[in-house]
């Protein structure tokens, strides 16, 4: 392989540019699911641990479900179904055509419905680690739910539930990858249209590879730099 | 509802499903051999920096950039083209398989690992004082109680390799995905066949879930009050 380097650079035929801004989108698309799978998984995880029984029920077999289904499955159904949807609803209101969901969109919501099945599970675990004594004694004195939860719950929990959020956000940003199949233009598709053009295809793909290495390893030490400033003043002080 | 274009439908995503559980069940067993090795080379300094490196290259970027870098990529390489490997390496089939089993020795080696670390000293140390060979002791002290103790997480990655497999149908691999896709295509009734393909992968999972639990059950009795 007669690989060419700047093919890789910022010049006139070089993908670096569009690189940086597909590595921007990857990031984008990731925040946006991480952020959205955050905001449902915690409805979740309240339903699972707080809920009546139905409610209980209903949040496990989400959790199941979405646990248990392929994400680009779920990737191609809210892509491709949204837009048989829309289509039906656009129609049934006499638009007229065509109709099309944006594969951003479709993706986010995809990757976030399926991450906050898995956040739920991290963030029940670190409620369920909260000691007793504490929720008690807040009570005791008197606090109100809302402060109870604030000042008491919330802050414990989120120190132990630091290190699987981190996780999960390493595998959103791996399943944000999947995106690329509604032609959303992320890292995997821009490098997937220059391994094309140009036929450099394990240049290309290596370049992407690249990219991923390098959001998730810096995303890593700033989870790492989070755990860390978490555990100030706490007796273990880590393992 | 078409109850009629369900089972249809439904009878014709099945017959990927051979496709979707060979896959499957040879990426377990590729990557859990891989994984061995990659445990066995972390004892010394090199092999253990190589195992790093592995890791994190694998664990670190998407699952659909490594089958397009080992499909499209590899084919870069005069000497891989004109290798005694080519055979294989054109085949989708292979290239997918060669993914999944990269792929998923990543993950496991870091469970099995953590299993290992699980191992207390004592029971290796009391193996070797009666006299049992290293390799006597990796199969009958070592690797049940790492085994054992990795199991719920091990479990948890036999899903997702289950699931990955799905990956594989964008390079025109016809499993369970594949067939829903191409089914899609042609009739544009997108929700009902991804629904139908998404319950099957759910009953696949449901099942591991099951046998995880009976076989966790078997293996440590005494964690849930039973005695052996």
């Amino acid at each position: 392989m007669q690989a060419d380097l700047t093919l890789l650079g910022f010049g006139p035929d070089g993908w670096g540019l569009a690189l940086a801004r597909a590595g921007l989108m990857t990031l984008y698309v990731s925040v946006a699911a991480f952020l959205s799978g955050l905001a449902f998984g915690t409805l979740i995880a309240w339903a699972r641990v707080a809920g009546n029984w139905p409610l209980r029920k209903l949040a496990e077999a989400y959790a199941t479900v979405f646990r248990g289904v392929p994400d680009i499955l779920v990737i191609y159904l809210f892509y491709f179904g949204g837009r048989q949807v829309v289509t039906a609803i656009g129609t049934a209101l006499g638009l007229s055509g065509p109709f099309d969901i944006s594969g951003f969109l479709a993706g986010v919501l995809a990757i976030g419905l399926v991450s906050a099945a898995n956040q739920s599970e991290v963030l029940r675990g670190a409620y369920q680690a909260v000691p007793r004594g504490t929720i008690e004694a807040g009570r005791v004195v008197g606090m109100t739910r809302l402060v109870l939860f604030r000042r008491v719950i919330a802050p414990q929990a989120l120190v132990t539930a630091i290190p699987g959020m981190g996780n999960q956000w390493q595998s959103v940003i791996k399943e944000s990858a999947l995106v690329s199949v509604t032609g959303l233009v992320e890292t995997m598709r821009q490098v997937a249209v220059a391994a094309g053009t140009t036929q450099e295809h394990f240049l290309f793909y290596a370049a992407g590879a690249i990219i991923y290495l390098i959001i998730t390893t810096l995303s890593d030490h700033v989870f790492r730099l989070a755990e860390r400033r978490s555990l100030r003043g706490h007796e273990q002080g880590g393992i | 509802m078409d109850f009629a274009f369900l089972s249809g439908m439904l009878t014709q995503l099945l017959k990927g499903l051979p496709l979707t559980l060979n896959l499957g069940m040879l990426a377990l067993a590729g990557g859990f051999g891989l994984s061995l090795i990659l445990n066995l080379m972390r004892t010394t300094r090199v092999g253990n920096a190589l195992a790093s490196a592995y890791v994190f290259a694998f664990r670190g970027t998407p699952l659909l950039i490594q089958i397009f870098m080992i499909y499209y990529g590899l084919a870069s390489f005069g000497f891989i083209r004109h290798g005694f490997l080519w055979p294989f390496l054109r085949e989708p089939y292979w290239c997918g398989l060669l993914a999944l089993i990269l792929n998923d020795a990543a993950y496991t080696s870091e469970i099995l690992r953590g299993g290992l670390r699980a191992v207390p000293r004592g029971a290796v140390e009391a193996a070797r004082v009666s006299g049992m060979t290293r390799l006597t002791v990796m199969r009958r002290i070592t690797l049940p109680i790492a085994v054992r103790q990795a199991l719920p997480a091990y479990s948890n990655e036999v899903i997702s390799i289950l699931k990955s497999t799905a990956l594989v149908s964008t390079i025109t691999l016809m499993e369970v995905t594949g067939i829903a896709r191409a089914a899609v295509s042609e009739t544009w009734r997108a929700v009902e066949i991804f629904l139908c393909a998404a319950a099957i992968y759910l009953a696949l999972s449901l099942l591991v879930t099951q046998l995880s639990a009976w076989a966790e059950r078997r293996l440590s009795p005494w964690q849930f009050g039973e005695t052996p």
